[in-house]
């Protein structure tokens, strides 16, 4: 899967599984952002074939109803923009 | 990551985000008072728009295929509940009147839509309960003159041979219905 890297502070394996017309995604990749944190993003919606079939599979490991915004920080997982939740898990 | 489109002008986002607003006034539903929201919303439904070839909703994966992504086309069979339990749809295009009047926090809400394989399955038994239903319909349908269609969306009923082409409520296709009595 090709991640796009954002450059920050190392704050462990942080990958954000977004959709490029979602809002509460944009939300969260702005949130993740500003908190100065690395993380590396794909956009699940544009990507097609096996890529996208790979990238659902690792979705649906972690959230099975397969709804974005997913958040995955190490093994936790995190579900849509929960902004508080997210900034306890990167503290 | 490309994309293989063009990407909606600015002036095509403000035309149906005034279409929408004035449709949603109309049947009693209220889009988000944050119009960068909206038009960041709608933006999102025409591109969909353009790639699948119908506005499915902008934050949830399409599968591509017009009858499987059926109920996630805006506005989506689970506005109405979201509404009502949240304030908001699942995008938060739309919102009830406290969210409105600024009464009720929006916040991301959790997907009440099934996954596939749990959709799949509650498809087979609404199939299953349309038949017998079907069986019940038979019997006092000689009593009716014409049959009563449902809108799945917002519940809509009208007794007619066949659905609306538009549903005079919320706007969605005739493909949204189904035979309720």
């Amino acid at each position: 899967m090709n991640f796009e890297h954002v450059a920050g502070k190392d704050k462990g394996k942080i990958r954000l599984f977004a959709l490029s017309t979602c809002i509460w995604c944009k939300k969260t990749r702005e949130l993740l952002s500003s908190m100065g944190v690395a993380f590396d993003y794909i956009y699940v919606d544009l990507l097609k074939g096996e890529e996208r079939a790979e990238a659902v599979a690792e979705v649906k490991k972690y959230n099975p109803s397969l709804s974005f915004p997913t958040l995955v920080i190490g093994e936790k997982c995190i579900v849509g923009l929960k902004e508080k939740e997210i900034k306890e898990a990167l503290g | 990551m490309a994309q293989d489109f063009v990407e909606p002008t600015g002036e095509e986002v403000d035309k149906l985000c005034s279409r929408l607003d004035k449709d949603a006034r109309q049947g009693g539903y209220n889009l988000n008072p944050d119009a960068d929201f909206v038009k960041g919303l709608v933006k999102g439904l025409l591109i969909n728009e353009r790639r699948y070839g119908y506005r499915s909703c902008p934050c949830r994966l399409a599968f591509g295929d017009k009858s499987e992504d059926l109920d996630v086309i805006c506005p989506c069979d689970y506005r109405d509940a979201d509404v009502t339990e949240f304030g908001a749809c699942y995008c938060a295009l739309y919102v009830s009147k406290a969210a409105l009047l600024g009464k009720q926090e929006l916040s991301s809400i959790p997907e009440r839509r099934l996954p596939l394989e749990e959709r799949e399955k509650l498809r087979q038994k609404q199939k299953a309960s349309a038949e017998a239903l079907g069986f019940d319909i038979a019997k006092v349908a000689l009593k009716l003159s014409v049959p009563v269609w449902r809108c799945t969306v917002c519940g809509y009923l009208c007794a007619r041979e066949g659905p609306p082409e538009v549903c005079p409520i919320c706007k969605v296709g005739k493909e949204r219905f189904e035979r309720f009595i």
